[in-house]
């Protein structure tokens, strides 16, 4: 006799934990109901990003490379679940991959980005790169796993916290991810996937005020709507390549800070 | 001021019922704020004012091993009448002079506006047994030197015994009796601007009357800096005590431009209060040509040669 | 003693020291009665005018060109001319030349030039000549370096021109906006077209007298003059590649709004309402100094200025004697009289504002102090002001006046110290004084801010990249980091 296997009830990832939509909507994609994120859902999502950003961004450089690390261990541990969600295996080894690489620079950002200023006058003047904030990242369509890890890495590597809106074709692969997420030692709430209807969620999230940077790579037509919303707080806005493996898309969700001091006895 | 931090001893047997905050100072935000005072343009009327000043505000000095008689009577004419050709150009504050020739300085200004100021205390290292320092300082006051210029013990000082330094200052202070008390920090010697406040102070708190840079006998002394961080302390002491001390930049100031830099910088730090010889004073051996030179050219309107100016 | 000797008795001291007036000679400026709009290097008759003025006497200077779309169309078009016809074959080290040819003109004709910024923008001669010019010069010395090493800028990247940039400056700092725009942009290889403020376009116009000077090829830079109207132009056209903006927030967001869904590049340099955090052990006099120069630079007219004091509460009544004294010793008045520290407030409108915000800092409940000075009849004029006993929710500690005003508030902890500091939707600068070593670097790190001087205020260097956090803008001026926005690096 057959044994009925359990199903996955898919859920949103805020704050480290796996709720249901507040709405309590759910659509359905690649044959399974996901829940449907409301405007609702991107602001907790967002304060919960806010609350442990302190906390990420305050790690050492090593620390953050190690995390990262983790993460790629854990999903190379489910390769084959993941390989069921996105276009395959390949998928899936370059996304681990590709964290791995990121892991990699966490730190050696502050060192190729950042500088020692000659200034001519007494006084000691540097540049380090620090992470820009909360960042909103609207995912690619496709490919579902390795676009979003693409676009969230740099993100994450940097130092932000992420609040994120997965593919809405194929959002498994996003949702499979925060499992993986969840058992890594991310910190709760440094990611936050949202699933759901992009044209509703991401005007939230491309308005929202405590948000400081907008990657609409995945944003479609959308883009210049959402790009006009987030001029209301200077947001950075990031058309990123879905694709892209370097540390210029880790820089565009850094800041720089530039200090001095004089030198005198 | 609130916040007195720990004082280190010697620092804690104040004349004075409360002391400034110590505090540090910062060395570069200090010079820029000097440099800038410098660069202040004084034109006309205001410059006649600032050279007129200058020399009312002269301690027109001679400390040379050669040093004889003749010399200082020859000093002490330039110091009571500095410009034979303008009888407006006032006398200078006084002239300073070894030991030695106290005698014969007070004798040659004797009715006259010139003070006799004595440099004592084993001028210029200090290093001598606080006896003989006291008998000096005893001696040129007998001898009637209004102003006693003392050295402090920088060997003392720079080994953290402040309380041998602050003893010594207030000892000499009382053995000067009416006479003023110059203490001179020997500021080449101090190393930093944190230190020259810390004597400043330490001077000040031991009963200093005018706290004064340098002997005059080592390079780097008076700059317009370090004479701004002494005026910052002497300013903190008297919004702390309302008691106004006197300063007296010395070396190394040879131009009449200088000489006003100075005074500008006194004026902006202190206000016009300390505009006055009482108050302030210009320790120099060659500078006052230089002033006569530039207050003449100012009336006349022509550029001059040192040669209608007598040498002393 | 002789006779003679005898009589010269002393004369009582003169107490009051006046500084005689030291003006800079004006003379060494010569203006035109009126100014066109410098396109593909000739000088374009301008259809509309207005006059300019001196803020300082209201005097009517010149009349320059209020530029229509039609003569922002034509500076467009001469400098996309320029960039596809020349300019981006123009070698790179033969780009740097120009580049170093501007810089050494802009040193020698440097007097000329301070003067003509403080007749129009009411700056102090002091800054202008000790500042303004002499930064000015060394951006364009400095970038000049870049032009042909901007491979070593980007490893691994192709560095190339973006194209043609828009570029809008603000009246601030007139020339030194320019240089800060214009020399990394062509440095990369782009061609520009600039528009100096409204208020201030004397010393742009002047500039263009510089680039005649240095022989560069005509349509590399272009100028027109106007209002809000003109940078509205050179936002739209389809001719510019990339914008840049240094001005206010709200034209800021209106900008960004404006470009969304173009793809054109976009840098922002905005407002800002820094703090300048003063802890107890901090060299108090030159922390004075600091805060002095933090706000009064300039009248305040400085996107980076301290105008919120913060100080421990523990020194906070000698800080504030001490601050209030020093103020008594500003000189305001005359801009080219070389001995004054506080010049004229840009134009009527700003002072409007100041005005505005400084009656609201009263109502509020804040405690205003302002040194006895005698300010001209003639002319746009603020004294130095400081308000005490300041809420961190009044607007005068939350808006931006951009004027030579002080809101000092209190703190007692380092904690509570940056939790105030970033407790503003700005993010362009900071200041902390403080003699311990480790809390500096402790606060550095956690003040959200582009720049953070530490035991220093309002420090300005071409290699030292300037730019904001949060709604103070995005993107660096200066050093390496203000390359990027003038390249394409894909």
């Amino acid at each position: 006799m057959t044994r009925l296997p359990v199903k996955k009830t898919y859920k949103l990832f805020i704050g480290g934990a796996f709720p249901r939509s507040e709405s309590g909507r759910t659509y359905e994609a690649e044959g399974q109901n996901v829940a449907r994120a409301s405007r609702k859902d991107v602001r907790d999502a967002v304060r919960a990003a806010r609350g442990t950003l302190p906390k990420w961004a305050g790690m050492t450089a090593y620390n953050r490379g190690q995390i990262l690390y983790r993460v790629a261990e854990m999903i190379e541990a489910r390769t084959a679940e993941f390989a069921g969600l996105c276009t395959g295996r390949p998928e899936v080894e370059r996304a681990v991959d590709r964290i791995v690489w990121y892991a990699g620079w966490a730190d050696k950002l502050a060192q190729v980005l950042g500088s020692s200023n000659p200034v001519a006058g007494p006084y000691f003047n540097f540049t380090v790169p620090e992470p820009t904030g909360v960042v909103g990242v609207i995912a690619p369509d496709e490919p579902p796993l390795l676009g979003l890890v693409s676009r969230v890495l740099p993100a994450l590597t940097g130092g932000n916290a992420v609040v994120a809106l997965a593919s809405e074709t194929h959002p498994l692969a996003a949702i499979e991810l925060a499992e993986a997420l969840a058992t890594s030692d991310v910190p709760g709430g440094v990611v936050n996937l949202l699933t759901g209807r992009r044209a509703e969620l991401a005007p939230w999230l491309a308005s929202h005020m405590d948000v400081n940077a907008l990657d609409v790579t995945g944003a479609d037509g959308d883009s210049p709507e959402l790009e006009r919303a987030a001029a209301d707080n200077v947001k950075r806005v990031v058309h990123g390549d879905p694709d892209a493996q370097s540390p210029w898309e880790i820089a565009s969700f850094l800041e720089l800070k530039t200090v001095w001091h004089p030198v005198g006895q | 001021m609130a916040q007195a931090p720990v004082l280190p001893r010697g620092f804690e047997l104040p004349l004075e019922p409360r002391l400034p905050r110590i505090g540090s100072v910062d060395a570069v935000a200090l010079e820029e704020r000097a440099a800038s005072l410098a660069k202040r343009s004084i034109k006309r009327e205001a410059k006649v004012f600032a050279l007129d000043l200058a020399v009312r505000m002269m301690d027109l000095t001679t400390l040379e091993g050669q040093d004889t008689p003749g010399k200082v009577a020859a000093l002490a004419s330039k110091a009571i009448r500095p410009d034979p050709g303008d009888p407006s150009v006032p006398s200078v504050a006084a002239i300073c002079v070894y030991p030695n020739l106290v005698p014969t300085a007070v004798q040659r200004v004797e009715g006259s506006s010139v003070k006799v100021a004595s440099v004592a205390t084993a001028f210029p290292s200090g290093q001598s047994p606080l006896e003989a320092k006291l008998d000096e300082v005893r001696w040129v006051v007998e001898h009637g030197a209004d102003e006693v210029d003392m050295v402090i013990d920088r060997g003392a000082f720079l080994s953290g015994r402040y309380a041998k330094v602050y003893d010594e200052i207030v000892q000499v202070k009382e053995t000067s009796g009416d006479a003023h008390l110059k203490v001179i920090l020997e500021v080449a010697e101090l190393g930093t601007y944190d230190n020259v406040r810390r004597a400043s102070l330490l001077a000040m708190a031991a009963g200093a009357d005018f706290i004064k840079t340098s002997t005059g006998k080592l390079p780097g002394a008076a700059t317009l800096p370090v004479t701004l961080c002494m005026l910052e302390a002497i300013r903190d002491v008297h919004e702390e005590t309302g008691r106004m001390v006197g300063m007296k930049p010395a070396g190394g100031i040879r131009q009449a431009k200088q000489a006003v830099q100075y005074l500008v910088q006194l004026h902006e730090t202190l206000g016009p209060g300390w505009l006055t010889p009482d108050l302030y004073r210009l320790g120099a051996s060659s500078l006052l040509n230089d002033v006569l030179m530039q207050l003449r050219k100012e009336k006349t309107g022509t550029y001059q040669s040192p040669d209608y100016f007598t040498v002393d | 003693m002789t006779e003679l000797e005898r009589k010269q008795d002393r004369a009582p001291v003169p107490s009051e020291w006046t500084y005689a007036s030291a003006p800079e000679a004006r003379d060494l400026v010569t203006l035109q009665d009126r100014y066109g709009h410098y396109v593909g290097g000739e000088w374009l008759e301008a259809r509309e005018t207005y006059t300019t003025i001196s803020p300082a006497t209201e005097e009517p200077l010149a009349e320059v060109g209020q530029a229509t779309p039609e003569e922002v169309q034509a500076a467009v078009d001469a400098a996309r001319e320029a960039y596809a016809n020349g300019w981006s074959d123009v070698s790179p080290s033969e780009r740097a030349k120009y580049l170093f040819r501007i810089a050494r003109i802009l040193q020698e004709r440097s007097r000329e030039f301070a003067v003509l910024e403080s007749l129009n923008g009411g700056k102090p001669i002091k800054e202008s000549r000790d500042v303004d010019l002499p930064l000015s010069a060394a951006h364009f010395f400095y970038y000049a370096g870049w032009a042909d090493k901007l491979e070593y800028a980007f490893p691994n990247r192709k560095p190339r021109p973006i194209g043609v940039a828009g570029q809008i400056i603000p009246w601030n700092f007139p020339l030194l906006m320019l240089a800060w725009k214009i020399a990394p942009a062509l440095a990369a290889g782009n061609t520009v077209v600039l528009k100096p403020a409204e208020t201030t376009p004397l010393s742009a116009l002047l500039f263009c007298d510089v680039l005649r000077q240095a022989e560069l090829p005509p349509g590399v830079v272009n100028i027109v003059t106007g209002d809000g109207r003109t940078g509205a132009e050179i936002v739209k056209s389809d001719g510019v590649d990339k914008v840049a903006f240094t001005g206010s927030t709200d034209v800021g967001k209106a900008i960004q709004r404006e470009l969304a869904g173009t793809g054109k590049k976009l840098t922002l340099e905005l407002g800002g309402k820094a703090a300048n955090i003063i802890f107890d052990d901090a060299a108090l006099d030159q922390a004075v100094e600091g805060i002095i120069n933090g706000i009064y630079f300039n009248q305040g007219h400085v996107c980076c200025a301290g105008s919120r004091l913060l100080v421990q509460e523990s020194i906070y009544e000698p800080v504030v004697e001490k601050l209030k004294r020093r103020l008594t010793t500003l000189r305001v008045g005359d801009p080219l009289d070389k001995n004054t520290g506080v010049g004229a407030i840009n134009s009527k409108q700003q002072l409007d504002k100041i005005q505005e915000l400084v009656a609201s800092g009263a109502e509020e409940g804040a405690e205003i102090y302002q040194p006895p000075c005698r300010l001209p009849e003639q002319g746009y004029w603020f004294a130095p002001t400081v308000f005490t006993n300041v809420a961190q929710s009044y607007r005068i500690a939350q808006e931006e006046i951009f004027g030579p005003v002080l809101s000092i508030l209190t703190f007692r902890t380092p904690d509570e110290a940056v939790e105030k500091a970033n407790n503003t939707p700005y993010g362009l600068s900071a200041g902390v004084w403080t003699e311990k070593g480790s809390r500096i670097l402790w606060m550095a790190e956690r003040l959200r801010a582009g720049v953070v001087w530490a035991n220093t205020y309002n420090r300005f260097d071409p290699s030292s990249p300037f730019g904001g956090y949060k709604e103070s803008g995005f993107g660096r001026e200066g050093g390496r980091h203000g390359l990027e926005p003038y390249l394409d690096l894909t």
